[in-house]
């Protein structure tokens, strides 16, 4: 699966579409591969706010669980909640499946992050 | 690769048909293992309705054999080998003289006077260290051999395992009953068949040479084929015992929990006058223990993990050894140890999730029991 490039990575494989002053995030194809077949996502409630590099959320494989890690800092405005009865599209869709949409706070940590061309390197290493 | 200790990982006769496979491969017990290959949940419900393939070689074997053989095997495990007839197995368990797990196990017993004990892959050194110096306790020239680099494990479980394996055999499978064995050719090899497994599904183990697994290995995947087996990995393994109630070893018994407290009271042959173990698992079964073996099941949407704390009514009472979301209930489930006085099903438990308290009820054991033929 190839990463689009018109989203935004962090080195713990979550990604950011911005769309105006807001942002969807999600996780990588090739974080899901890490975890297997996904069953759960526990997610912030709509306005909580979350924190650039700081835990939001966990997902949970059959086998294991693991942090959601923020990409950017803002408020929750929206939660997927399809993702309820449909955990499997983590797998399935990776990149389409957003998890939160959040109000960013400020644009400038969005330059902190990989285009999808850093990230492939980062996950060939 | 490499253990958490940097010793290098052992690989099974299986293990480039894994990675040709596709596999991903995770360090267990010291092994390098395929956790999954289509995914868990795939290879969970494979086994629940056609059939799955999984290489478990990692498991060790230890021969005892001789004269006095049983009286060994007698003084060293939990339940009462006197009951074995040649071609039979038992489900037993490797006691200390405190009734505690060094390990679960199968013997089997191969001749008038020739047991095989199958031991956990973790375990391989501590049990064989174990089984030599107390079998001598007993019978002071019994011989014991480590013999787990002389088998190969395959186990095809399912529904349409018989008709699978059959199809590669000429021993008669339906005349195998459930924890028996047979010794004859699969797939022109010479081994050993048993209807036994890990699954809580109907099934067999094929014991082969460990030159022969790849062809046994592969004949068994092209004959699943047309009945919709597939190559299935520790973690639907982990998932189907988990439905089934069957102990893992390191996460529901270890030498911290003794027999009667994970509730395994029928591993203990009671007529026997002595073994490892005896006088405390004699004190547990008529005057109680502090703690049991639960199995529960959450009414919120959480999952509950290994080590996870159990409360009830606010108090910590216990502790979660197992748990996961499981494929074929879709429920998330767990097994726990609580005071006695907790285990009646429909006792309402809360576990402590990362922080967040969880609500969870008493169930019965097994979750999940195969529908009979």
């Amino acid at each position: 699966m190839s990463y689009p490039a018109d989203l935004k990575y962090t080195k713990e494989h979550e990604w950011i579409r911005v769309d105006g002053n807001t942002g969807a995030i999600g996780i990588t194809d090739f974080a899901q591969q890490q975890l297997g077949d996904v069953v759960y996502v526990e997610l912030p409630e709509v306005g909580s706010t979350i924190t650039a590099g700081k835990v939001f959320g966990t997902i949970e494989s059959v086998k294991a669980v693991s942090e959601l890690f923020a990409p950017v800092s803002g408020e929750v405005v929206e939660i997927n909640s399809s993702l309820k009865d449909r955990p499997d599209h983590v797998n399935s869709k990776p990149h389409e499946t957003w998890m939160v949409k959040v109000k960013l706070g400020s644009t400038g940590e969005l330059s902190s992050l990989m285009d999808a061309a850093a990230y492939e390197q980062l996950i060939q290493k | 690769m490499t253990d958490s200790d940097g010793a290098p990982l052992k690989k099974t006769p299986l293990h480039a048909s894994h990675v040709a496979l596709g596999a991903r491969m995770v360090p267990f017990g010291g092994w390098d293992m395929p956790v999954e290959y289509s995914g868990i949940t795939a290879e969970h419900m494979a086994v629940r309705t056609a059939a799955g393939l999984f290489d478990v070689s990692h498991m060790g074997e230890v021969e005892i054999a001789g004269k006095g053989a049983l009286e060994a095997v007698q003084h060293i495990t939990s339940n009462d080998a006197s009951k074995l007839q040649v071609g039979q197995i038992q489900y037993s368990g490797l006691t200390t003289p405190e009734g505690t797990f060094v390990d679960d196990l199968l013997v089997y017993r191969f001749g008038p006077s020739h047991y095989l004990l199958v031991i956990n892959a973790g375990n391989i050194d501590k049990d064989y260290a174990w089984i030599a110096a107390r079998a001598k306790e007993a019978v002071p020239d019994v011989a014991t051999v480590n013999s787990s680099d002389r088998y190969a494990l395959i186990a095809v479980q399912g529904p349409k395992a018989q008709d699978i394996l059959q199809a590669l055999t000429a021993i008669d499978l339906a005349a195998i009953k459930y924890y028996w064995f047979a010794n004859g050719e699969i797939a022109g090899v010479r081994g050993t068949v048993s209807r036994t497994g890990y699954t809580g599904e109907d099934g067999f183990e094929v014991m082969v040479p460990p030159a022969m697994a790849a062809r046994v290995w592969d004949a068994l995947l092209q004959a699943g084929k047309a009945h919709g087996l597939i190559p299935a990995g520790l973690g639907a393994r982990d998932t189907l015992r988990l439905e089934a109630a069957m102990r893992l070893y390191g996460n529901d018994i270890d030498e911290q929990s003794t027999v009667i407290e994970a509730d395994l009271g029928w591993i203990v042959g009671w007529n026997k006058t002595e073994f490892l173990g005896r006088d405390v698992l004699h004190a547990q079964k008529t005057g109680g223990t502090k703690k049991t073996m639960v199995g529960f099941e959450m009414t919120e949407r959480a999952i509950a993990r290994h080590g996870h704390s159990v409360f009830h009514n606010g108090q910590p009472v216990g502790v979660v050894t197992s748990g996961t979301q499981t494929p074929f209930l879709k429920k998330a489930i767990g097994m726990a140890y609580v005071p006695p006085t907790l285990k009646a099903p429909g006792t309402e438990l809360e576990i402590d999730i990362r922080g967040r308290k969880a609500k969870a009820v008493v169930v019965p054991l097994p979750f999940y029991k195969r529908p009979k033929k």
